[in-house]
């Protein structure tokens, strides 16, 4: 079982990835809309991305209201 | 006309497939001028059938498939108007837009809808007239209609229930929320995924199959198993509009169109 530290280092590690956005930059605390500067069809594509990734359903009405990465990640975790 | 090169779409029928093209930025908004054109194309059609064997619906948007009505045009056209001729106005696109979808969906032709990223509301119902859907693997399902105080009016809801089972339908309705390919592909009514970027070329592939059969054969087995739901069709459209006159419609509307934070497309 991943731990949350795992979880969050990999979705920073897919949102550089799919964003093209250096890694080195992100952080967990980091506002993701205002960090990437993103809408929310992008964040619906992170979103698919994490959901492939994980395998996990994250329903966006979970996503809703959340904006920086650690609190994405407690959401992923406790579907695992 | 065997090719079309329209404003919001585009088709050509090439070795016995027509391929329809959707590619009005930024994600084929489906308002008056693409309403205007899948007419034409449905005027297109009888001709179009009697040389081709399958139709491709794909979209050449990054964004996605489409992300469905053009909300900004309806609260445009309809904010100014009293209430009853807003209605009546509303009353007269859905019926154009049944009378395409319909049509759409009991051609002959074995009709496949290829894709990509957000295929939400009247997206999703022009990708459910189809008899298969392949998605890729970064496709997103959605039916945000009760977000505006509406229901699907482009004839979505009957045409999942003809599809899958009611427990989802209800999910996808009542929460409003999106789903990607691989819930759809186990829901049952994405038939493929593909790889990001692929579904286009398995839809080719999938037509390409198909037209291995005699088409007059193919045309009848698909008249028998996909019934057209009219009753319901029509019972929908009725509903819509009764809604639609309420005024938190008018807010909700009001609210998406002005809203320029990054969410609108969240629930």
């Amino acid at each position: 079982m991943k731990t949350i530290e795992q979880t969050t280092d990999e979705i920073l590690n897919l949102a550089a990835a799919h964003f093209k956005v250096p890694r080195c930059g992100l952080e967990p605390g980091d506002d993701f809309y205002k960090k990437l500067g993103i809408d929310s069809l992008q964040a619906l594509e992170l979103l698919t991305r994490l959901e492939n990734h994980f395998g996990v359903e994250l329903p966006d009405y979970e996503v809703q209201g959340i904006s920086d990465f650690r609190t994405l990640a407690d959401r992923i975790q406790a579907r695992l | 006309m065997d090719e079309y090169k329209g404003k919001t779409l585009s088709w050509q029928l090439t070795n016995g497939v027509v391929e329809l093209a959707l590619h009005q930025p930024p994600v084929n908004e489906i308002g008056l001028a693409m309403l205007g054109e899948l007419e034409q194309f449905a005027n297109s059609l009888p001709a179009l059938e009697l040389e081709a064997k399958a139709l491709i619906l794909h979209s050449k948007e990054r964004a996605g498939f489409s992300a469905g009505a053009d909300l900004r045009e309806v609260y445009s056209r309809a904010k100014h108007m009293e209430s009853a001729a807003a209605v009546k106005g509303v009353r007269e696109v859905l019926e154009r837009i049944h009378a395409v979808f319909n049509r759409l969906d009991t051609s002959p032709l074995t009709t496949i809808a290829a894709v990509h990223g957000v295929c939400f509301g009247g997206g999703f119902e022009l990708a459910l007239t189809c008899d298969l859907i392949v998605a890729d693997k970064m496709a997103r399902f959605c039916f945000p209609e009760l977000r505006l105080g509406l229901i699907p009016g482009f004839g979505g809801i009957p045409r999942l229930k003809r599809d899958i089972g009611n427990a989802l339908v209800r999910d996808l309705l009542l929460t409003g929320r999106s789903i990607n390919a691989t819930k759809a592909l186990s829901a049952g009514f994405v038939s493929q995924v593909a790889a990001e970027g692929e579904a286009l070329r398995l839809a080719r592939s999938t037509a390409a199959q198909t037209m291995k059969f005699n088409r007059v054969t193919s045309a009848t087995a698909k008249q028998f198993i996909k019934a057209l739901p009219e009753e319901e069709l029509r019972r929908e459209i009725d509903i819509f509009c009764d809604l639609f006159s309420r005024p938190a419609v008018m807010e909700a509307l009001r609210e998406f169109v002005e809203n320029d934070g990054p969410f609108p497309y969240l629930p």
